[in-house]
């Protein structure tokens, strides 16, 4: 009976290691309608974040998304646009990450998917832009 | 008896080794997240060579 039990273990335990590297090395998916749908939706509103981003009134912060650093370069009227264009982008970035992990078959790596993109969107952010450190400073990049 | 002690070593050194694999298969997937999120963050930024806007005097830009 114990005989039987160890042959057992032994069987899962080569499955298990054979199956665990096949897993290892690949990509991670981002080519589904969710994901292709938010990037195309962030490619949008980032057009009309440009400006404010170059203004250094919105910079990126570095949980992964953006806020509205310096209200004083926006004019009074504008604002309220401004918040909604960046309430937007936060709403399309949390879906991102969400669903890129989702895509994945791994939602419980939300959080890392997004911290991953906080460094990345500062990585990739052109000289002029602001960005939280990781105290959460505005430094300008 | 001999077999069976081997057995149980056996499967002690599969479980171990197999447990190790696992835990690199959850293991959070570092360098391929980045390239991902480089992908989509050029695309969304407009860095790629083909969404920039063609310079003046570029030799290579078509008339």
């Amino acid at each position: 009976m114990a005989h039987r039990i160890w042959r057992y273990l032994i069987v899962l335990a080569l499955l298990t290691a054979f199956g665990a590297h096949a897993a290892q090395e690949a990509n991670l998916t981002i080519d589904t309608p969710a994901v292709a749908a938010l990037r195309k939706g962030l490619r949008e509103n980032f057009q009309q974040l440009r400006p404010l981003f170059e203004s250094g009134a919105v910079g990126l912060t570095r949980d992964g998304n953006i806020a509205l650093r310096d209200a004083s370069a926006i004019p009074l009227a504008q604002r309220a646009q401004v918040n909604a264009l960046i309430a937007q982008s936060n709403q399309d970035r949390a879906a991102l990450y969400r669903e890129i992990a989702i895509a994945n078959g791994r939602p419980e790596w939300e959080n890392e998917i997004r911290s991953t993109f906080a460094q990345r969107w500062i990585e990739r952010a052109r000289p002029g832009w602001y960005y939280q450190d990781t105290s959460g400073t505005w430094v300008k990049k | 008896m001999h077999d069976r002690g081997l057995s149980l070593v056996t499967a002690f050194l599969m479980t171990v080794v197999a447990g190790a694999c696992v835990t690199i298969n959850i293991y959070f997937p570092a360098a391929a997240a980045e390239r991902a999120a480089d992908r989509i963050i050029d695309e969304v930024y407009q860095l790629k060579p083909d969404a920039a806007k063609p310079k003046a005097g570029d030799a290579t830009a078509p008339k």
